[in-house]
């Protein structure tokens, strides 16, 4: 009986069961929502989602209240970037992965510099180095068209791969297949928890704390320059800010993970559900026939009412 | 003898880190002194006075969310829902003021009716974070959607004009002097009253250590409560004040004002964590929120420059700030 109870309070149980359940609600209230065609499209979304929150996930998973609010920021500079560098040919897909993961890789980099050597809570710096990105996104955004995806991405996100599934689904497995590697089999991957966990005590252990940090700043940025690329090839060309609605949901998904945003706990399988959670429940709001207010209403509150199943915070004791 | 320890011990930097303690807006204020410098030498007639009073009625609504949220980063929390609160308000003061006809009865009842729902945004978000105890960033992330949502139910699209009594007011002059001063002084002595009150005290003591207050038998969650509660009366305040600027209503006008709102806590010399909080440094960082804008445009940077620009000057003065109020806790 114990075991059983602590098995469905892991995380990562919390949220399959919620996800069946919701995908029973939705079927319930609008028939269709759990075909075949409606899973493999919310796996879509999902995917984009998933794969930006395993960059905040590690950045969270670091510790010292990590966080990444300029993930939404890189996303959108990730796709107008893809857009103008392919513009629209299968040749220039190469070097618009390049060029995004460079991309990504720079803002991490300067995250990661101004946590580690001046010390800026992360909070507030990748606050900051969000405003530099959207400032940055008016600048480009003004001077070129904002590009087209290749067809070839196009098809990678959107059309069926292997066994009739979509390549970026393949691409969201792929990370977390390396994700679940990174984290229990590598010696970084502990690094991470050690940092996470305790700090101090991991720099006496000779982890290069620093360097640790920064490059879980890089990694973060590249995963959202990764989504951003694949946001260019779901949606056909670049709007305006793509990227805002990740900054948030990316946290939310790692949330309802299992992962502690006060760091050092969790992973990423948990993470993946989460995204897919979150998916669903925006695409049952979606499907039902209520206003905009009321679907924020019944979003937000749902929003509450999930994380009473999570990770909440101890009482305090004497 | 605890003056001559000090004295001695004290050296020329100890000197200047005893001032920083006393008054932790130093950094702050000099540098909007110099934004305010800045601003004179390449543009003199924006030191001028209506251009400052046209400055200060525009981001009186900001230096009031940043105060807001001064108070909940006080006790090591967060309100990512500030914004959504002040939106709320104004539809719902906008709204309520044309339903009852626009006098002065219904300005005033509709003010006081608007108080009321900030604290109640407020309490509910306490009640959230600290007696649920759901982590304050994603759960007040997801109070703000449910807000936006009541807004959008009030006023699902922006444009209901506040009643001209409303926004002339505001917008005027009472005995020869703008009416934003007037804001400003009770905004000045409503702070000081706070400042002389236990609860402040004891927001400060349950950020600086949450455990430690528990255990010197602080009520913690009523105090959090009651902190998240301040911030609520506070973004009402903000509402009342961008109602009076805007004269219109628009549900989703404070969403974009809530990260600058953490902002200028930061840029103010504020710790995030908790602990370590002034509430004249977050209204000098709204300050210069708005001062870095200007300049940016009084400096006759290109147009699709100008949000590049601000972003980076932001972002260099937020750092600034967190090294100077670093300085002077060490």
């Amino acid at each position: 009986m114990n075991v059983a109870i602590s098995f469905l309070k892991k995380p990562l149980v919390i949220a399959l069961l919620l996800i069946v359940a919701l995908l029973y609600l939705g079927e319930g209230l609008s028939p269709g929502f759990a075909s075949a065609d409606q899973i493999l499209r919310l796996l879509i979304v999902a995917s984009l989602l998933g794969i930006v929150a395993a960059g905040q996930n590690v950045v969270i998973l670091g510790g010292r209240e990590g966080i990444d609010l300029s993930v939404g920021g890189v996303v959108s500079l990730s796709a107008i970037i893809a857009g103008n560098v392919m513009n629209g040919a299968d040749g220039g897909i190469l070097p618009a992965v390049l060029a995004c993961l460079a991309a990504g890789a720079f803002f991490g980099l300067l995250n990661g510099l101004g946590v580690t050597l001046l010390r800026i809570p992360p909070l507030v710096m990748t606050l900051g180095m969000l405003g530099v990105l959207q400032g940055l996104l008016v600048v480009i955004r003004n001077g070129i068209p904002s590009g087209r995806a290749a067809p070839g991405l196009s098809a990678f996100v959107t059309q069926p791969l292997v066994l009739g599934i979509p390549g970026i689904i393949w691409l969201w497995i792929a990370v977390g297949l390396f994700m679940a590697f990174m984290l229990s089999r590598t010696v970084f991957g502990h690094r991470i928890y050690a940092i996470g966990s305790n700090e101090h005590a991991a720099y006496m252990a000779g982890v290069p704390v620093r360097r640790m940090r920064i490059g879980l700043f890089m990694i973060s940025g590249m995963f959202a320059a990764v989504a951003g690329l694949c946001l260019l090839g779901y949606s056909g060309s670049s709007f305006a800010n793509v990227g805002e609605q990740y900054m948030l949901s990316s946290i939310i998904a790692v949330v309802f993970g299992g992962t502690s945003l006060a760091g050092g706990k969790g992973g990423y399988t948990g993470t993946m559900a989460g995204a897919l959670l979150l998916v669903i429940l925006q695409g049952i709001l979606t499907t039902v026939n209520i206003d905009e207010s009321g679907r924020q209403m019944v979003f937000g509150a749902t929003l509450l009412l999930l994380m009473l199943f999570y990770g909440r915070g101890r009482a305090m004791r004497a | 003898m605890t003056p001559t320890t000090t004295e001695t011990l004290s050296s020329h930097a100890g000197g200047l880190k005893l001032w920083l303690e006393r008054y932790p807006f130093l950094p702050a204020l000099i540098i909007v002194v110099a934004l305010l410098a800045l601003n004179g030498a390449f543009s003199p007639n924006s030191l001028g006075y209506r251009s400052l009073t046209g400055l200060l009625s525009t981001y009186m609504a900001l230096i009031m969310l940043a105060i807001a949220q001064t108070y909940v980063v006080s006790a090591g929390d967060i309100d990512l829902s500030a914004g959504a609160t002040l939106s709320l308000v104004n539809v719902a003061i906008v709204v309520l003021m044309e339903k009852w006809g626009g006098g002065a009865g219904a300005v005033v009842g509709a003010m006081l009716l608007g108080v009321l729902l900030g604290l109640v945004c407020g309490v509910i978000n306490g009640i959230v974070v600290a007696a649920l105890r759901l982590q304050a960033i994603v759960a007040t992330f997801a109070t703000s959607i449910f807000f936006t949502g009541v807004a959008l139910y009030v006023m699902p699209v922006a444009g209901t004009p506040a009643p001209a009594l409303f926004w002339r007011t505001y917008g005027g002059r009472l005995l020869g002097l703008p009416f934003v001063f007037y804001v400003l002084a009770a905004l000045a002595l409503l702070l000081f009253l706070l400042s002389r009150t236990r609860l402040v005290t004891q927001l400060l003591a349950v950020g600086d250590d949450q455990q430690a207050a528990y255990q010197t038998g602080l009520p913690v969650v009523l105090i959090r409560i009651k902190g998240y509660a301040l911030c609520g009366l506070f973004s009402a305040l903000a509402a009342f004040c961008l109602t009076g600027d805007t004269a219109s209503g628009d549900p989703l006008v404070g969403g974009k004002m809530t990260l600058y709102s953490v902002a200028a806590v930061v840029l103010g010399g504020s710790a995030l964590a908790g602990g370590w909080t002034t509430v004249v440094g977050s209204l000098l960082g709204a300050l210069t929120i708005g001062l870095v804008n200007s300049l940016v445009f009084f400096m006759g940077t290109p147009s699709e420059w100008q949000n590049f620009v601000q972003g980076l000057a932001i972002l260099f003065v937020l750092m600034a700030g967190v090294l100077a109020g670093r300085r002077a806790r060490a």
